[in-house]
């Protein structure tokens, strides 16, 4: 097993100058993980996905990836639950892409992304734990000649009731190990759990306080240089002419390379010399068709679709324009939502050797599988014959996933290096020039209310950009995607509109501009919570109702879609004043949504001065996932959600002209930091029998919630996201 | 040339002057606790202290230090991650992806050498790393348990 343990540096840079480095685990260096992917593995296995060692220690294997979700200690808790071991001697290590193809992918998806960690594989990771301590029971058994059926596993050790004869499982598990996988696996009742579901700590916070947790960026290998890279700036573009003689002269420089025909390389001893010689060199562009392309335009495109006559249907109930066009009192709006970038803390970066014979890469990567493909395909090589590692991610968010464009980068270059290990990192500017970003869409609301108030009919026209356009084209039929609906879908189990409407048009005019897509956490439930439920609560106060009861009344059917909102409206007092802050009144805005398999919603309360100074005070958000393996990561989870969904909804923004991104570092493209951080209160309510996401659902409610807040403390209805762009001073 | 007196140990390295405190710990010492984020002293990924004071390496040329100043980083800051800024890090499981977090914790541990018991206000003052994961909140709480001002937990 060449598994990468959440490698330390100590393993690394054994003999570092300072530090006090000892060794300790090693990544393995190219030659020899070549040499050990084709040998057997190290130490026996009991199954996939239980090792356990002489000394009792058990490996359990993580297939998802972990970027700082915690889904790491969350499988494990899984698998541990079912195992019956020692938690305190559970480590864990990441089988390797390259493993899992030959394996026949024993291991199931490494995909790590839209929140389906845990909610994807809980059964069969669980089942894999279960299977172990079976055998580990039926190989103790078989040693003391007794029924496997009197004997029990506790804490890792085998206890023969009858005799109170016990066994460890390091004692037996060689044995286990050539024992027959059981095909008959009964999980427990999550009821019965006692590991799982409960909030014990992460298995990976140690290294990350003293420096020596390796990401991509760490690595270092023997004889390795470094890559710095520009792409063409306007995306399409190529390069057309490359002046290097300066760059070429500059101390450490070895190469200067084309990677396809679109960027430029400066491969160096290291990664400070070949960014700054990078700097040096003058390349001239072809910058293609889209060199004048500018946000302002496409917004002209997005705004006429809002009223094309073609559009593909999400949602369809009776008939919304007869409903509308009857209606007591007709209510429109138009909103819109900005391309954004990831912004991972940790730039791209990849690591790659490339022979005649095999290619080996190094990266954080939300898909291992998906890393390991695309590193075949840019080596020329069969996948069989390379190997993707996968290091820990500082941050992945969506951009670390379907995209591997740098791992292709990573391997163009080392390609022209033959032997060579090159470690490409990308500087936080071409990070922000090469994203794959939030799509940009705007949507148009029609509401029809009645004498009562009551809303009779709505239409919700989205125009804009597809993710899965841009990234799995062949994933759209008849001109639909069907991921650009998420949060209000009929009914689908994931991402569910909360709300009866009798007459209900929702659908989608498909609109690309050339940026290129991303999934960006929270996806698009981000802009659609935004769309419906700030629009939601111009209707609550178009029909002078309260916008809870307004809701309420349109919710009789979707029992878990109002529990969390009633939640969060308990907890937060709503319907009683706020009490103010610093002499400011303060207000409160609801909002709920479903999305990734979860049901969520919040109550933010805000002030806002005179001069337009806006405080976030607190959050409060309720969460039902189904089943919580993990409360108090999933308190984490919905914490740090509100970070990402907070800076959207301030601050994030990317925007377009002469064809390229104008944001190019954290100075332009600013994000939230402590000063502006609400309090929250996290409310974990899972009701059982499904199996919900947490990672990103609650990112979604973050910006309708402080919106319909805002307006409840201005008056002002802000409609184009991000915030920053609208003045709140009193007028 | 430059000399540095880096966790305690002087050293000598050949870079260019004008190389950045940063990638000079990262690529010529190994020190690569310390991150880079932007490279433009605004996220705080690549905090170290510098006599005490919390110092953005990624935008100070190495020409700025000679081996009179005290340069400490992640992996100096405690033999053992005994540190109460550390201790109380992994008390409350503040890390999620964890690569801010060097940075974080030099910015949080300057911030309790120079005032050892911070009101909340002065925290979310004077700590301005970024943190993309959203770990701002557990940041808070961990200064005031490392600083006993804290009802967190």
């Amino acid at each position: 097993m060449n598994a990468i343990r959440t490698p330390t540096r100590r393993g690394i840079l054994a003999g570092a100058a300072l530090g006090g480095l000892t060794l300790g685990f090693r990544i393995p260096l190219p030659n020899e993980a070549i040499a050990q992917t084709a040998a057997a593995p190290t130490a026996p296995e009991v199954n996939a996905w239980v090792v356990v060692k002489p000394d009792d220690s058990v490996v359990i294997r993580i297939a998802r990836s972990e970027m700082g979700q915690g889904t790491l200690t969350g499988l494990a808790q899984l698998v541990a639950e079912e195992l019956e071991c020692d938690w305190a001697k559970v480590t864990t290590e990441y089988p390797t892409p390259g493993q899992n193809l030959a394996r026949g992918r024993v291991w199931g998806s490494m995909s790590t992304g839209g929140s389906r960690g845990i909610r994807e594989s809980h059964e069969y990771v669980r089942k894999g734990g279960a299977a172990a301590r079976m055998m580990l029971v039926q190989a103790a058994a078989n040693a003391w000649s007794v029924p496997a059926g009197e004997c029990r596993a506790a804490a890792s050790v085998i206890t023969h009731g009858p005799s109170g004869r016990t066994a460890t499982f390091g004692s037996v598990a060689e044995a286990a190990g050539r024992l027959p996988v059981p095909t008959e696996v009964p999980l427990k009742d999550p009821a019965d759990w006692k590991l799982a579901g409960k909030p014990v700590p992460r298995l990976d916070t140690a290294a990350k306080l003293n420096g020596s947790q390796v990401y991509g960026m760490d690595l270092t290998l023997p004889g390795m240089l470094n890559a710095a890279i520009h792409a063409c700036p306007v995306f399409g573009g190529k390069v057309r002419s490359v002046d290097s003689a300066a760059a070429e002269r500059m101390p450490g420089v070895r190469r200067v390379l084309r990677v396809g025909d679109y960027a430029v390389a400066v491969v160096a001893d290291t990664w400070w010399r070949a960014k700054t010689a990078l700097d040096a060199v003058t390349i001239t562009w072809d910058e293609g068709d889209h060199a004048r392309a500018s946000s302002a335009g496409f917004a002209e495109v997005m705004k006429t679709a809002l009223d094309a006559p073609q559009a593909a249907v999400g949602n369809r109930a009776g008939d919304a324009a007869a409903a509308i066009a009857g209606a007591a009192r007709k209510v429109e709006a138009v909103y819109s939502y900005p391309h954004q970038n990831h912004a991972c803390m940790e730039v791209m970066n990849a690591t790659a050797v490339w022979t005649p014979e095999r290619c080996e890469v190094w990266t954080p990567t939300q898909n291992g599988e998906a890393a390991h493909a695309a590193a075949a395909e840019a080596a020329g090589l069969p996948p069989a014959r390379c190997e993707v590692h996968k290091i820990h991610l500082g941050g992945g968010f969506g951009r670390r996933g379907a995209v591997h464009d740098w791992v292709r980068q990573v391997v163009d270059i080392a390609k022209q290096m033959p032997g060579t290990p090159v470690k490409l990192i990308w500087s936080r500017e071409e990070d922000m020039l090469q994203g794959r970003f939030h799509p940009v869409t705007m949507c148009k609301l029609t509401a029809g209310l009645d004498a009562q108030g009551n809303l009779t009919g709505l239409q919700m026209r989205i125009a804009g950009q597809s993710i899965v356009a841009g990234i799995f084209p062949q994933n759209i039929r008849d001109g639909r995607d069907p991921v650009v609906f998420q949060g209000l879908n009929a009914a689908s189990n994931e991402a569910d509109i909360g709300y009866g409407i009798p007459n209900l048009l929702i659908d989608h005019a498909m609109r690309n501009p050339h940026v290129p897509p991303g999934f960006w956490r929270g996806v698009n439930l981000n802009q659609n919570a935004i769309y419906l439920e700030c629009f939601m609560d111009e209707l609550a106060h178009a029909a002078g109702k309260d916008p809870l009861e307004f809701r309420r009344a349109l919710m009789r059917n979707h029992p878990k879609h109002l529990a969390v909102l009633n939640a969060v409206a308990e907890r937060a007092g709503w319907g009683t004043p706020a009490a103010p802050v610093n002499g400011q009144p303060v207000f409160r805005g609801l909002a709920q949504t479903h999305g990734f398999g979860s049901y969520v919603a919040a109550c933010a309360e805000v002030s806002v001065s005179d001069a337009g100074a806006l405080k976030i005070h607190r959050i409060v958000a309720a969460t039902d996932p189904g089943y919580a393996v993990n409360p108090q990561q999933i308190a984490a989870q919905v914490e740090g959600s509100f970070v990402y969904g907070l800076s959207a909804a301030l601050y994030g923004e990317c925007t377009v002209k002469d064809g390229r991104i104008e944001q190019t570092n954290f100075d332009s493209y600013q994000v939230l930091r402590m000063d502006e951080m609400p309090k929250v209160e996290t409310i974990v309510a899972p009701t059982g029998g499904f199996w919900g996401g947490v990672g990103e659902p609650t990112i979604a409610v973050a910006a309708p919630a402080v919106l319909n807040a805002i307006f409840a403390a201005t008056g002002k209805r802000v409609r184009d996201l991000p915030l920053k762009n609208t003045s709140l001073r009193r007028t | 040339m430059a000399k540095l007196n880096v966790n305690g140990r002087v050293i000598e390295v050949a870079v260019e002057d004008d190389t950045p405190l940063l990638w000079v710990l990262r690529e010529q010492l190994g020190l690569t606790g310390t991150k880079y984020g932007c490279g433009i002293a605004q996220c705080g990924a690549c905090t170290v202290h510098v006599d005490g004071t919390a110092t953005r390496a990624c935008a100070t040329p190495v020409s700025a230090f000679d081996d009179t100043q005290k340069i400490v980083t992640i992996e100096g800051l405690s033999p053992d991650s005994s540190h109460p800024i550390q201790q109380a890090w992994l008390a409350l499981d503040v890390p999620q992806c964890g690569f801010c977090q060097s940075g974080m914790i030099m910015a949080a541990a300057a911030l309790l050498a120079a005032t050892p018991r911070p009101t909340e206000a002065q925290i979310r003052e004077e700590v301005t790393n970024i943190c993309r994961c959203g770990t701002y909140n557990r940041v808070i709480a961990g200064i005031q348990r490392a600083a006993g001002t804290g009802t967190a937990g």
